[in-house]
């Protein structure tokens, strides 16, 4: 009985709601302990997100208050799809409270949604947030008489640094039991008399949407229609633009009110320079900005992806042999030296990602890799038979560390990245990148999403919603996956090495060229679409530049943290389960009997040879022969999961009895421009079945989705024969190149075409 | 846009979009339409409000406004639709 008690007693649901970057998700964090990703550009909470926080007490009877984080808005009149959002929560999901988050070093522009807020029948509490950095530029706040002029509740708090916490949520749980009728800071006849009006139809919170019939607002049109036509009606002799009066009204009353509050009133701001303009001076300078960030992103990678850190092996200088490592162990009659070339090698230095790439290992190098022997060693002692050997050893553990052995370096892919969010420079990159961003038809803004893809396309494509139309989003989230994530970084390692192996191309090279390919396939992407099915205006760019500030270790650990964990539990999830499936595949034949070797008969084999000639065009299809099966299932994989091509390539090799995917193109003898276009297909291609259901998901139109996997697809195929052919055939560029001028040409023709329509249309 | 020098006074109207960087004014007028315009009202380019036209991007294009103690970025074209009178021009602004 007890129990059903419990259950029946519900928790407290306050909704946190304030601009973007104000700080509500530090605070949700910091109040429900969660690990929610935070960043220092606007608009890193896109979705909304719940958590619980419980008072200081013992045990189950602790009493707890739902806490849900809304993504920032800057007002209730919605402008992007994620701030519809925050607005639907507010007006439909009844929350108790509303805990309107504010930074108190910015207090009129944030004040202005608060404004807005007033005018709903809901109890709001003020956290006046970031009291840590008002104390530091020296000013104050009178607390109390903003309460007085605002008549709610106001708490300051830092939820950096921990503080006032405990209060908020005193404060809040008391206004839970209170009730707060709305009233506006605009007093306005008209505002009255349509009020009325939709007190009269009976709509809930009908100050707000009075307010809202005034200023036109769409959403309130397509809602409440009637009341909105009678509105309408009423006021069809009226000239007035409200919605400029009405924001206008709303700074009227703000902006003495916080020059009385504030001890130094923000107008002497712009006369001295603080150390985030001076920061921001050197960053997006007119001459050095541009060259500081391709500099800065080159490193990125540099220091991630390098094997010969700072190019000394290029420049000359002789590394002999390579670090030979510490430790030497005897597995199964073979020498095993898990730790060599762990901080040089005979192509130079390792850079920090690397180095821990290299410290990983896989199943017979690094950590991994003792870990690995040492089942091997054991199971050997054991005297198991060498089926199970092989299922553990070769099948198992080889797909799975092959994946894990690459964690640890796209964890420091992501440090770099976090470091650039966290500080606020890359909003500055969006600032500086808009001019070229343009050019291409989104907007700077769209930067943002964009290099999220190379960390992972799933929250890459969630976060196209804080762009401003729906077109520039089917644009971007079209070419994220042209941006090289985590999962296929891993692969793209692989056959650096192999080429490496081949001809001898530094593998850092040939990586950053197969990023700079995805890139150059983006812009190209978006350029087509945008003089072809997604024309549009250029969209807007209005976007708040956030203050520099030094990246918290704690958030920043948290983010690396989760996006590690995230790779962990992929990896001995989807990527255990497809490595197990392709091991027993690969090992039994139609008739459930084990195949002798090299997977000869093999289900995987056949079903592998019967694709196989679709991959002709593309280098690795006939050509490669009787082992050519084993590409054909590692980028089939691949669509399952990226990290797949990997795994699937690892542990075929140990069927086919060679070493790794290096040893697999040397037994085909395939060419390099093969394996080239295996490396573009699978770079391009379809992404996850993850990042197909996020698509999915955030491209409303069926059609359009469609359209997205089938572009992935065909664009990957023809992108990939391309390669080859060009490589392995060069005579056919005489053909290629014409083609594509002639394809250019007819683009620009349809495009002033289309150009001359669209003008006439507007003139009409 | 306009190759020619127009010379702007203090106490002159101006398009935001062609008064020099390091210009303080206070808005005269916005015209945008519809979404975008209330956009540039919600984020506080209201008449009355003291903008001070802090820096272009290094290719000159969006601009960097401080206005309402902070600082917002927008394009050439959207500060076409914001009038001021300006009442400073040579504010600390980087070039």
């Amino acid at each position: 009985m007890r129990k059903v008690i419990n259950k029946m007693k519900k928790n407290i649901r306050v909704a946190l709601l304030g601009n973007p970057n104000s700080g509500k998700t530090t605070l949700f964090n910091s109040l429900t302990g969660s690990t929610a990703y935070v960043g220092n550009w606007p608009g890193v909470t896109v979705e909304k997100k719940s958590g619980t926080y419980y008072f200081k007490g013992k045990g189950k009877d602790r009493e707890g208050i739902d806490i849900i984080d809304l993504p920032g808005i800057y007002s209730l009149s919605p402008y992007t799809p994620e701030e519809v959002i925050s607005r639907n929560y507010i007006l439909k999901e009844n929350p108790d409270v509303v805990i309107n988050v504010i930074d108190a070093t910015n207090l009129e522009r944030n004040l202005y949604m608060t404004t807005q807020l007033l005018e709903i029948d809901v109890p709001v509490v003020l956290a006046v947030n970031m009291t840590d950095a008002l104390a530091e530029s020296g000013k104050t706040i009178d607390y109390a008489k903003l309460k007085e002029k605002l008549k709610i509740p106001v708490v300051p708090i830092s939820a950096l640094e921990e503080k006032g916490l405990d209060n908020l949520m005193k404060v809040t749980k008391v206004e839970a039991n209170k009730k707060r009728e709305a009233y506006s800071v605009i007093t306005d006849k008209k505002i009255e008399k349509v009020t009325e009006i939709y007190k009269k139809y009976k709509i809930a919170n009908p100050l707000f949407h009075a307010i809202k019939a005034l200023e036109k607002d769409e959403i309130e049109e397509s809602e409440n229609k009637e009341a909105y036509a009678d509105v309408q009606s009423l006021m069809a002799q009226d000239k007035e633009d409200y919605e400029a009066v009405i924001a206008d009204l709303r700074y009227q009353f703000l902006t003495p009110l916080c020059a009385e509050i504030s001890t130094k009133p923000h107008k002497s701001e712009k006369e001295k320079w603080t150390k985030s303009d001076r920061i921001d001076q050197v960053l997006t300078h007119k001459i050095f900005g541009m060259l500081i960030m391709i500099v800065a992103l080159f490193f990125v990678f540099h220091f991630t992806f390098s094997g010969d850190l700072l190019f000394l092996n290029a420049f000359g200088v002789n590394f002999g042999e390579g670090y030979e490592g510490f430790l030497s162990i005897m597995v199964g009659g073979e020498e095993y030296r898990p730790f060599a070339g762990l901080i040089y090698t005979d192509g130079g230095i390792n850079s920090i990602g690397e180095f821990f790439h290299v410290l990983a290992g896989d199943n017979e190098t690094g950590i991994l890799g003792l870990i690995s022997l040492g089942i091997k060693a054991l199971l050997l002692k054991w005297n198991a038979p060498e089926w199970v050997v092989g299922f553990f050893y070769d099948g198992l553990l080889n797909g799975v560390t092959a994946v894990l052995g690459f964690v640890p370096q796209i964890m420091i892919l992501y440090t770099f990245f976090s470091i650039m969010e966290d500080s606020g420079y890359m909003a500055r990159i969006a600032f500086m990148l808009d001019r070229i961003f343009r050019k291409f038809g989104v907007s700077g803004r769209a930067f943002i999403p964009m290099i999220m893809g190379f960390g992972c396309a799933i929250p890459a494509m969630i976060n196209t919603r804080t762009l401003a139309t729906e077109k520039e989003r089917i644009k971007t989230i079209r070419v994220i996956p042209f941006f090289t994530c985590g999962a296929k970084a891993e692969f793209i390692a692989i056959i650096a090495a192999a080429i490496a192996a081949a001809v001898g191309v530094d593998a850092g090279l040939f990586t950053f060229s197969m990023y700079m390919l995805g890139i150059l396939v983006a812009i190209v992407s978006v350029i087509v679409m945008n003089k072809t099915t997604q024309r549009e205006k250029v969209p807007p760019f209005i976007m708040e530049l956030p203050t520099y500030r030094t990246p918290q270790l704690k958030a920043l650990t948290r983010h690396v943290y989760n996006k590690g964990k995230h790779f962990v539990i992929k990896a001995f999830t989807i990527i255990l389960a497809s490595t197990i499936v392709i091991w027993l595949l690969a090992n039994f034949g139609w008739d459930w009997q084990m195949v002798d070797e090299n997977g000869t008969g093999s289900i995987l084999q056949s079903l592998g040879s019967f694709i196989q000639p679709l991959f002709t065009p593309l280098g690795f299809g006939v050509q490669a022969g009787e082992h050519g099966w084993t590409l054909t299932v590692a980028s089939i994989q691949g669509i399952v999961a990226k990290e797949n091509v990997t795994a699937t390539a690892e542990t075929l090799a140990s069927i086919i009895d060679v070493d790794g995917f290096t040893g697999i193109v040397e037994a085909i003898g395939l060419s390099n421009a093969a394996v080239v276009a295996f490396s573009v297909f699978n770079l391009l291609t379809i992404p996850c079945f993850a990042a197909i259901a996020t698509a999915k998901g955030e491209l409303s139109n069926r059609k359009v989705y469609r359209w997205t996997i089938a572009y992935w697809f065909l664009l990957s195929y023809g992108l990939g024969a391309l390669t080859y052919v060009s490589f392995a055939y060069v005579w056919t560029l005489a053909i290629t190149i014409p083609v594509i001028a002639l394809l250019i040409a007819l683009l620009i023709i349809y495009d002033r075409h289309k150009k001359k329509q669209e003008l006439l249309l507007e003139n009409e | 846009m306009n190759e020619e020098k127009i010379i702007i006074k203090v106490g002159d109207l101006a398009k935001l979009s062609i008064v020099p960087i390091g210009t303080s004014g206070v808005i005269h007028l916005v015209s945008g339409q519809g979404r975008l315009g209330r956009r540039l009202l919600d984020m506080g380019l209201t008449p009355g409000a003291e903008v001070f036209l802090r820096k272009q991007a290094p290719l000159g294009d969006p601009l960097e406004l401080t206005l309402r103690g902070y600082e917002l970025s927008i394009r050439k074209s959207e500060a076409d639709l914001i009038v001021i009178r300006v009442t400073d021009l040579d504010a600390k602004g980087d070039k």
